[in-house]
Formats: C-alpha cells, structure tokens, sequence
C-alpha cells in the first residue's frame, strides 16, 4: 500500500526526536525517520508478520496491543507518538488519543476519510464504501470506528487535544478546497492543550 | 553429504582450558582454579568481532551444535538454531558454547577433584551465581582474544546470563538475546525449585552433598526433581494432547503401578536423567536460578539496573510457556523501554511452554535469523551463503520415548 502520510509526517518530524509508532506495520515509517532524521525509538506492533518485516527493517519493534501496552510508557516519554492508518481499527479509539496525549509531546494521527467523496456516493447508492483507502469489504475489515476529517476535529476537541497541523490528502497532494469532501486521508497533528 | 550434515557444523570438538587465578564469588568464596569445557562453530574472523556466546540452562552444557565422530546421536542442544544456513549462521559468525563452573559435563564442578583435598568437592563446592558464571565466560573470551562478543544468547537461565552480560560486561557485548527468561524468579518459581531440592536432599543416597565417596547417587530424588521440572516445562495443552488420560492396559489396575501414559513418560525422563546428571549440579543451578536479581542492588528498579547497558536487546517468550511466561519478559522489556535502550521483543506462538525456546517454530527461526543478520551487516560480516534452514526435528524431549514402560 502507498503511505502518502508518510512523506509529510516526515516533514513535522525534527532531527534526533524520540518516536513511538503505534502500529509500525513493516516498520518503514520508522526506519525512515532513524535513517533521514536520526529519529530514535521503537515501533509497537502486534500482528506477528509485520513484528518479523520490521526486524528486517532494523527497527526496535515490540509486540504488543496498543490498548493494553502504552500503561508500560511514562508521561511524556517521546517527543511523537505516531498512529498511522491505525485508529480505525482500534477498539477504544478515545483512549488511544487519550494515552497518546499523556505518553508524547506530540501526537501524530492518520486516518481514512469516510467523508470522501466516493465513500459517500457509495452510501447514497447503499453500499458501503470500498476504495484505495478503505479497501476493505464490510464483512471482512478491521475497520471499526471510521470518521470524517470532521469527525476527528470533534474528538480532538472532546479530550482536550490542541489540533497544531491538518492535512487532508488525496494520492500525495494536499486538499485545501473542500477538503473533507475531496480528500482521502486526513493527517492531523497535535498535542494536550496547555 | 546428506541433507542433514550438509547443514550441520560437523564433528564438534570438546576443547578445554584451565583457569590458575583465582575467582573470587558472589558467595564470598573463592575458586582457586578451575577448567571449563567448551565447543567452537565457525571461524573468528580477523577483527575478532564476530564471536557469539551461547549460554545454557539447567541441564545443557558446551554441546550447542554438530555431534561427536565417535557418537553421531549425540547432537548438540540447540543444533536446530546453530550452523551453517541456520538462524544463527556458523559461516558467518564463530560460536562458543561453554558449560558453566558448578556443571556437570566437564567443567569444573561438585562432581570435581579438589586438588587440595584429593576427593571430589561435592557438598564444598561454593554456590555460584549468574554473575560468576558471566565472571568466568569473560576469562575464556579473553583466553580466545575475543574482546567484544558480536552477542551472548541463551534461553531461561541462559537468558538470564545473556542479559547479565549487558550489565556486568556492557563495553564488551554488542547484542543480546534474552528468550523464555525473566529479570528475577517468581515466588511460585522459587517454590517450585525447592520442591526439587527437597526432593534431592532428602534422599539417603545424597549423603549430604558427600554421595561420592559412598559411590552411589541420589537417583531417587534427582528423578523427581527432573520429573516435576519437566512437567512445568511443558504446556498443559501439549502434555493433554501427547498423552491424554490413555492408559497403558485397556483397564484400571487398582494398584499403584504406572498405569497413565503421563507417568510412563515422565518416569522414563525421570529415570533418563538422572542417569546422567549431577545431584548437587541441579541444586546449584536451581539456586543460580534463584538468586537472580538485577534489580535487587537498584533498589528494586529494574530500568535503573538496566541503564548501563549499551548492547542490543533481543527479547522473545512463549505464548503457552507459564514457568517464564510473556509477562517476566514484558517486564524486561518494560524496563529496557524505561531506559531507551534498543530493543525487540515479540511473543511467540508456540504450544510447548517453557521448552519452546529450544523447539523448531519457523516464525521464532524468522526472528532470530533477521535479528542476526542485522548484526552480520553490523560486523561486515557478508551475507548468508546458504539460504536460511528452518529444521524440522522432533520435539526433543520425545526423542528416545517410544512409550517405554519406565517401571516404577
């Protein structure tokens, strides 16, 4: 799958930070940031294939849950706490942002839209979307708590997140008109509201 | 060349090197000389950087890998994870096995003449420590000129001595594999390791340590003792589906004879073993066991224990392993977190318990060979030449079973 998060997390990313990268997949994000910013950190994984492609990518991969795992983190023990194209698939969304919040200065989150376009024409002609980014049928995905860049804004809002960046991306390029309409991947940035 | 020497170390060589100045122990005591037995796989390279330790637990010794020309059943206890093309890759990196001091197959031990006394040490061998045990390795390193080891790696109580290593040692090991162990025992562990040494102890035939010179051993107690190791080494599930509740006769005898499969078999491990172990060995090793405690001299703080560390960590348990189950090696890993050093960690999916560290698991072969091939590029030590081998030998607690009946 093409990661056009990856090229503008990079991009917020300072030299030498520290990152946690909750569900590092294969590892790639992270291995990019050691190997382009001298980033250091490790990478939380849980699915046993991608645990063996990030050794393969020399990163520091632990397997574990997510939302049992980052009780094991002190507060403010990275600078970035990343969740790429993850959220959607975590059982208690909230207390993922809540704990990424206390355990990273900074909190990195990418997501699909549902309010892309197609994604709604879909629904209007009553399917659920399947598409680049969500390509998933419904009774197979892992996909459980999908939301629109709005949605998201909403639950920043709620747990007290200051919203410090927001992209909304489709194939690479960034959407600034109507971008929850026309965008596919929303990119957000932020961190506990001081 | 067979299929099974071609990726095999071969013959292996049991070497032997003699040690004059004095160890002094945790215990206080000193030993004022002794030998250790040891093996080598491979070729150390010119920078001597690619030398990797293997530490072993309980019952193992120096035979990591290869078998003997004079004995070719007698392959080496980790033969599956050591050689070439193999997840740890003898073309690639040179490979010591050693059997700790205090053992049984070689190295000094109770079983020992003490020189100043002409008889066997038995009881009057000094415990020794995880601590002493790294202590001694280090000398044979540098008996073999090897600075820095590229890794130590061991399972259980190897693992124990892996990560005692980064601590004792943390200029002179740039990685360590740390599998199926925990940064100190548990209470029931502990519990569990008496048992065995009550078992031992208890025995007429230990004569206090002194069994030697009765010219007998305490073969009684060594068997349980090994009988109730291997039952907590073992899953509940495995133990369930290798034997159930199948009898050996077609009907209840009414008697006390063995009549379950489950006792035929842990009586012939039983039995087996201690054929061939040391009494005051086990005891000794089980008290390495249990004084293990890093975090002790930390004021109970396992990160802070482990900051001076500069290796690598490589840090794996066993999903169904509930002697050193996934929890001990979170905590590890917890700590190791705590204290930003570099680590890997999974849980592996294996139904044997505790013993899965030494068992073929293609996935765990994966881990570990990626692991170490990051250290091969690390070391400029070339690429594999042969593609990776994942094995496939039997589970090596069943070999030799056949369903004997053990007697009782």
């Amino acid at each position: 799958m093409q990661r056009y998060d990856y090229e503008l997390i990079g991009s917020w990313i300072p030299e030498r930070a520290r990152v946690l990268d909750l569900g590092c997949g294969d590892g790639v994000l992270l291995a990019g940031l050691m190997a382009t910013h001298g980033a250091t950190g490790y990478g939380i994984e849980i699915d046993a294939a991608h645990v063996l492609a990030s050794v393969k990518n020399g990163v520091n991969v632990v397997q574990a849950d997510i939302e049992a795992g980052l009780a094991n983190f002190g507060d403010d023990s990275f600078d970035f706490v990343i969740l790429s194209q993850t959220l959607q698939a975590m059982r208690n969304a909230e207390s993922v942002i809540n704990e990424m919040l206390r355990v990273g200065r900074e909190g990195i989150v990418t997501f699909p839209n549902f309010g892309y376009w197609r994604h709604r024409l879909d629904i209007l002609r009553g399917h659920m979307p399947v598409s680049k980014s969500l390509p998933y049928s419904w009774y197979d995905t892992p996909n459980i708590h999908l939301c629109t860049v709005k949605d998201f804004e909403g639950l920043c809002a709620k747990v007290g997140a200051e919203i410090l960046d927001e992209r909304v991306l489709h194939e690479g390029r960034i959407v600034n008109v109507l971008p929850n309409l026309r965008g596919s991947l929303g990119v957000f940035r932020f961190r506990r509201r001081p | 060349m067979s299929e099974l020497t071609a990726r095999s170390v071969g013959a292996a060589v049991a070497q032997r090197a003699g040690f004059l100045e004095p160890l002094i122990l945790k215990a206080g005591k000193t030993l004022a000389s002794y030998e250790l037995v040891y093996e080598t796989y491979g070729t150390l390279n010119a920078d001597r950087s690619n030398a990797v330790l293997v530490c072993h637990a309980l019952s193992g010794s120096h035979h990591v890998a290869g078998y003997y020309a004079d004995d070719p059943k007698k392959v080496g206890w980790w033969d599956n994870l050591i050689g070439p093309g193999k997840p740890i890759d003898t073309d690639r990196f040179f490979v010591i096995g050693v059997n700790n001091i205090g053992g049984c197959h070689g190295s000094t031990g109770p079983g020992s003449i003490d020189r100043s006394t002409g008889k066997p040490y038995g009881a009057a061998f000094p415990l020794v420590t995880v601590e002493d045990w790294v202590a001694s390795q280090a000398r044979l390193m540098d008996r073999l000129g090897i600075g820095k080891l590229a890794a130590a790696i061991g399972g259980s109580l190897g693992g124990m001595q892996a990560l005692q290593w980064t601590l004792q040692f943390p200029e002179r090991i740039g990685h360590a594999f740390v599998i199926a162990a925990a940064p100190r025992l548990s209470t029931q562990n502990i519990a569990f390791n008496d048992v065995a040494r009550q078992a031992i102890v208890s025995d007429p035939d230990f004569h206090g340590g002194n069994f030697y010179e009765h010219d007998t051993v305490p073969a009684r107690g060594l068997k349980l003792a090994r009988m109730l190791g291997h039952i907590t080494y073992l899953s509940e599930d495995l133990l369930m589906e290798k034997f159930g509740r199948v009898l050996k006769r077609d009907e209840y005898g009414f008697n006390y004879d063995v009549e379950f499969e489950i006792e035929s078999y842990l009586r012939y491990q039983g039995d087996k073993f201690a054929q061939v172990f040391d009494a005051n060995t086990y005891l000794l090793m089980t008290k390495a066991l249990d004084y293990f405690d890093p975090a002790k001299e930390a004021g109970g703080n396992l990160a802070r224990a482990l900051s001076t560390a500069t290796a690598g960590f490589f840090v794996a348990s066993f999903k169904s392993d509930w002697r050193f189950p996934p929890e001990r090696s979170r905590e590890i890993v917890k700590a190791l977190m705590a204290s930003r050093k570099d680590v890997t960690y999974a849980e592996i999916d294996a139904p044997h318990g505790h013993d899965a560290f030494l068992l073929d698991n293609a996935h765990y072969h994966q881990l570990i060979a990626a692991y170490a091939d990051n250290i091969a590029e690390e070391i400029g030590a070339g690429e594999r030449r042969l593609p990776l081998d994942l094995g496939g030998t039997e589970l090596e607690e069943m070999k030799g079973y056949r369903g004997e009946h053990a007697g009782s």
